[in-house]
């Protein structure tokens, strides 16, 4: 169409768009008036009244039909179409809300849980730190050492090196998360904050909005540029919003800090999982880790990093540069950086943070939604089909009175998009809701909730467009697939209920019905592994006693102890607590068990273990205080525990695990022999029972203790056990502390137990988001189940009738109609079952000491899907049993 | 539809036009002229006159006025647009052409 026949066309169709109703009416009147003088004529031709009208109305052919092609050759808006298609649908809706009501909550479970589990995968993995900029173009750098699995950090001045050479890089930041206690009035408190390099606000695209961020060369020296940017949250509570609150000082670990700047709301640093409350310069790294000044040591590996490419520039090309780089490192520094490359992780891997720990779960979640949104549609598909037959009627009178079958169409996929349309809007709001669910299923740590909001930002939303698209495709298209099978004659010559005719939407409706069941049976199976799983993590002995021993550590090194004040500070503190009714002991230990520190290990040999050629003897180990192992009710199978007197100037010792003495010393009783740790030799004093050292799903490992005074660290943590509450602990243990220093702050007390349940944390979410959309599935199965039986039973009351009177009892009936619900149950289990054992596999990184193919839990899923099955079929059944046949045969 | 109304389809929109272009009318007018013109050969039902001139209003070709008429009754007058004129006389040099193609084709002597 051009520009001329617009200029005739354009008011001719605002017209019908604007007042369609005039523009119909003047169509109908000339068309009216046309029939009128074809009367006139013909009566002027001699007819009678009657016979003129008849003749006129001949010639003319069908009033209506005409008037739709005037309709159709005006070409009417599409627009216009649609907004009657839609107004047509809402009313078709309303007319039966119990249908429209299900229908959306289907589609809003569905559409809800994806946009949920998609909100979280942006938030948490691909857009995890809002308001930082070009997050697409962001990796984590780490090193990967030579014969060990997990990355490790950089070194700074590694770090530098890189930042130095790598042109590919647009921006490269340091950011590493510490603890650090913050003296409020007399007293101090625990946050977290990051170190971070002096360019990083800059790096990251973030502004204070009050103050400034670093400058650069306040990332060197040692404590030299004690200054402090602070979050948003920390300013708003702690500091009431004090807008002259630039130049204050605040004290962390003891050194005052000048407050330069205040980070805009919404930032909370780039640590997934934690919402960081300060952030200083890596000059003022020693302040807050202790164990010396790291700057200037290419040994000491503290530094994560990250880097933002430069546009253009893919993953590749990045990470073969830096592995040249990482290359030239190792051959300028062999002693430090032998065996070290350098590599590239896209945020959603990082290995920095709690992103690792939720990777595998959010991956399992993407399939699971994805079955829940396909179970959905199936139902809400089914209850269309159901519902299609009711409205075949009226399809076949449209099609009559001049609908094209493409119109027909048109409208069921508008009614589609009002459904789907619905159910994403209510699937968004869901979504909204949930957006803080995997923070409140996850413990708190450390007395701050843990940070891992969805996001349901343009991506997200997109996505959730997509899925409204498809579902209003599928759930439009299904009952368009019956009117393919519309003839004109056969509807609307009698409301036919013949069996043969319902025959093939029968099989439509029992394939969606056996794909349900399938996809439901899958997911239980997963869930059920998942939890049989859980079951056995949780009931698994770690080795210790986990419910009357609390663990936590004192702020010694933010306090500024040097080691000798630190030895005598412990030795008085285990004094004062051994003395306290209700703690019967307590020990110190430089790593606690089951924790997010790792143990220290060292390379050993062993007195009269031969190595393999190509073997290296390296195993991990704790420094513990006198009563360690008697404190965490580890069994001491031989020999003695460390005593006060194994101090630094008593000749070296070792305890050693069971695994241990198996494995070098071929389970003989090993006390008295020497093992050599980091260059040392120690001699063995006791043997201890295995335990769990660093998950509760790993294998027995050789591991050993020595003496905490012979290898010491100043910061350890206490654990205590005590016959009292953790309250009446921690509150006797803060009055011993103070009155030993007032300065000292106690970290977080909990329970050992505590401690095991944060560890198994990403397992308890798994099982608890599959199983509650397991139950989700396993519901809309059950509804699809019941629909279909309760529409064959409806629709066969003559049949069941005629049985009746044939001599079937309402036993009978009852047991026929469950066992054909439970024939569409079994084809869909059979298929559920193939797919559930090509598919558990995928779970194999969340199961613990469970077969993916275990057969008991096969056949519990097995039980609960028929029993749903059996009540889905009951109440239909009940109604087929109450069948009168005297009724049904007269009528 | 029968097979040679739809012949009469494509040349339909022509013989309104070509109608038009001699004086506006009305719908029922044109029905007339049409019958009368084409002598009942092509059969043109009442029933496809109207979609047509919906049609062709549509694309501009030609225009329509409501007028009253000489016993008082509202009617629907056609005319032709200067778009409408310019639409016949491509239309009209097009049938010329095929139909004296055609009409070759036809006189052709079998050999």
């Amino acid at each position: 169409m051009n520009i001329e026949q617009l200029f005739y066309s354009l008011p001719l169709r605002l017209r019908s768009f604007f007042h369609p109703n005039e523009a119909d009416e003047e169509m109908k009147e000339e068309l009216r008036a046309h029939l009128e003088q074809q009367i006139n004529e013909n009566i002027a031709k001699g007819m009678s009244a009657e016979e003129a009208r008849r003749s006129a109305v001949r010639d003319m052919g069908g009033l209506t039909q005409i008037e739709q092609q005037c309709r159709d050759a005006q070409g009417r808006n599409v627009l216009q179409d649609f907004i009657q298609d839609l107004r047509y649908g809402v009313r078709q809706l309303l007319r039966s809300p119990g249908f429209s009501a299900l229908a959306v909550l289907c589609l809003t479970l569905g559409i809800g849980a994806n946009a949920a589990v998609f909100s979280w995968v942006e938030g948490i993995l691909f857009r995890p730190y809002p308001l930082v900029a070009h997050q697409e173009r962001l990796f984590a750098v780490a090193a990967t050492v030579q014969g060990e699995s997990s990355p490790d950090e950089l070194s700074w001045l590694d770090f530098l090196d890189l930042r130095r050479n790598c042109t590919f890089c647009e921006d490269s930041f340091v950011t590493s998360i510490t603890g650090s206690t913050l003296n409020v009035g007399d007293h101090a408190e625990v946050t977290t904050g990051s170190i971070v390099s002096a360019n990083y606000f800059d790096a990251i695209g973030v502004h204070p909005i009050l103050g400034r961020g670093f400058e650069s060369g306040e990332d060197v020296g040692e404590n030299s540029h004690p200054v402090v940017v602070i979050s948003y949250q920390m300013w708003r509570d702690r500091f009431k919003g004090d807008r002259e609150i630039i130049g204050k000082t605040q004290r962390l670990n003891n050194v005052p800090h000048t407050i330069i700047g205040v980070a805009p709301d919404g930032f909370y640093g780039t640590f997934v999982g934690r919402a960081m409350q300060f952030w200083v310069p890596v000059s003022m790294e020693e302040n807050f880790r202790g164990a010396g000044y790291k700057l200037e040591d290419r040994g000491a590996r503290w530094v994560e990093s990250y880097v933002r490419l430069k546009p253009g520039v893919s993953r590749r090309q990045a990470q073969q540069q830096i592995s040249v780089i990482a290359t030239q490192l190792q051959k300028n520094y062999p002693t430090t950086n032998r065996g070290r490359s350098i590599g590239l992780w896209a945020l959603w891997q990082n290995p920095f943070n709690h992103a690792g720990e939720l990777l595998p779960i959010l991956e399992v979640m993407v399939a699971v939604v994805a079955f829940v949104l396909l179970i959905a549609c199936a139902n809400v598909g089914n209850l269309l089909l159901v519902r299609s037959f009711v409205r075949r009627h009226e399809m076949s009178v449209r099609l009559a009175i001049g609908a094209s079958r493409g119109r027909l169409l048109k409208q069921l996929l508008t009614e589609g998009l009002i459904l789907s349309a619905l159910g994403t809007a209510g699937g968004f709001l869901m979504a909204y809701g949930c957006r803080h669910l995997l923070v409140m299923l996850l413990p708190v740590r450390g007395g701050e909730a843990m940070y891992l909001p969805g996001t349901l930002d343009g991506r997200v939303m997109a996505m959730g467009a997509g899925i409204c698209l498809v579902v209003t495709l599928i759930v439009g298209l299904v009952p368009a697939l019956q009117t393919r099978h519309l003839d004109l004659a056969g509807p609307l010559k009698a409301e036919s209920d013949s069996v043969v005719g319902a025959r093939s939407r029968g099989w439509m409706r029992s394939g969606l019905v056996i794909f349900q069941v399938c996809l439901s049976f899958i997911l239980l199976v997963g869930a059920a592994l998942l939890l049989e799983s859980l079951q056995r993590i949780r009931t698994t002995s770690p080795g210790f006693s986990t419910t009357s021993i609390g663990v936590t550590g004192v702020s010694l090194v933010a306090a500024g102890y040097d080691v000798p004040r630190a030895k005598t500070f412990q030795n008085e503190l285990i004094d004062r607590l051994s003395a306290l009714p209700g703690i019967e002991s307590a020990a110190f230990a430089a790593v606690t068990p089951l924790g997010y520190r790792s143990f220290p290990s060292s390379p050993i040999a062993v007195d009269g273990y031969q190595p393999a050629p190509d073997e290296q003897p390296e195993v991990e180990y704790n420094q513990v205080g006198p009563g360690y192992l008697a404190t965490l009710g580890i069994p001491l199978l031989s020999g003695r525990e460390f005593a006060r007197s194994d101090d630094e100037n008593a000749s070296l010792v070792a305890i050693v695990n069971r695994t241990m003495v198996m494995r070098y010393w071929g389970g003989q009783d090993p006390i008295g022999r020497r093992v050599q740790v980091k260059g040392r030799w120690v001699r063995v004093v006791g043997v201890a029972a295995d335990s769990k050292y660093e998950s509760i799903d790993e294998t027995p490992k050789p591991f050993f203790y020595v003496p905490l005074r012979q290898d010491f660290v100043r910061q350890p943590d206490l654990n205590i056990r005590t016959t009292q509450s953790l309250q009446s602990t921690l509150a006797a243990v803060l009055r011993e502390l103070h009155a030993l220093d007032q300065n000292l702050a106690l970290y977080e007390m909990i329970t050992l137990q505590e401690q095991v349940n944060r560890a198994t944390a990403p397992q308890l979410v798994a099982v608890t988001l599959v199983s509650t959309l397991g139950g989700l599935a396993l519901l809309l199965a059950a509804v699809g189940l019941y629909g279909v039986m309760s529409y064959a039973v409806a629709q066969s009351t003559r049949e069941l009738g005629l049985r009746m009177a044939l001599g079937a009892d309402a036993a009978n009936l009852l047991r026929l109609v469950i066992s054909r619900g439970l024939r569409l149950t079994t084809g869909g289990i059979l298929f559920g079952a193939v797919a559930a054992l090509a598919l558990t596999r995928l779970l194999r990184q969340l199961l613990y000491n469970v077969s993916p193919y275990d057969p008991v839990v096969f056949v519990l899923a097995l039980a609960v899907m028929t029993t749903t099955a059996m009540f889905a079929c009951l109440l239909p059944a009940w109604r087929a049993s109450r069948t009168d046949p005297a009724r049904v045969l007269r009528g | 539809m029968s097979k040679p109304a739809d012949l009469v389809q494509g040349t339909l929109d022509m013989l309104i036009l070509k109608i038009l272009a001699l004086q506006p009318l009305n719908g029922w007018a044109i029905s007339q002229r049409l019958k009368q013109i084409s002598s009942d050969v092509l059969g043109v039902s009442d029933g496809s006159l109207y979609p047509a001139l919906h049609k062709l209003e549509h694309r501009g070709w030609i225009r329509a006025q409501w007028k009253s008429s000489e016993n008082n009754r509202r009617a629907k007058l056609y005319s032709l647009t200067p778009l409408g004129r310019k639409q016949l006389e491509k239309e009209t040099a097009n049938w010329n052409r095929v139909s004296a193609a055609i009409s070759g084709i036809v006189q052709l002597k079998e050999a």
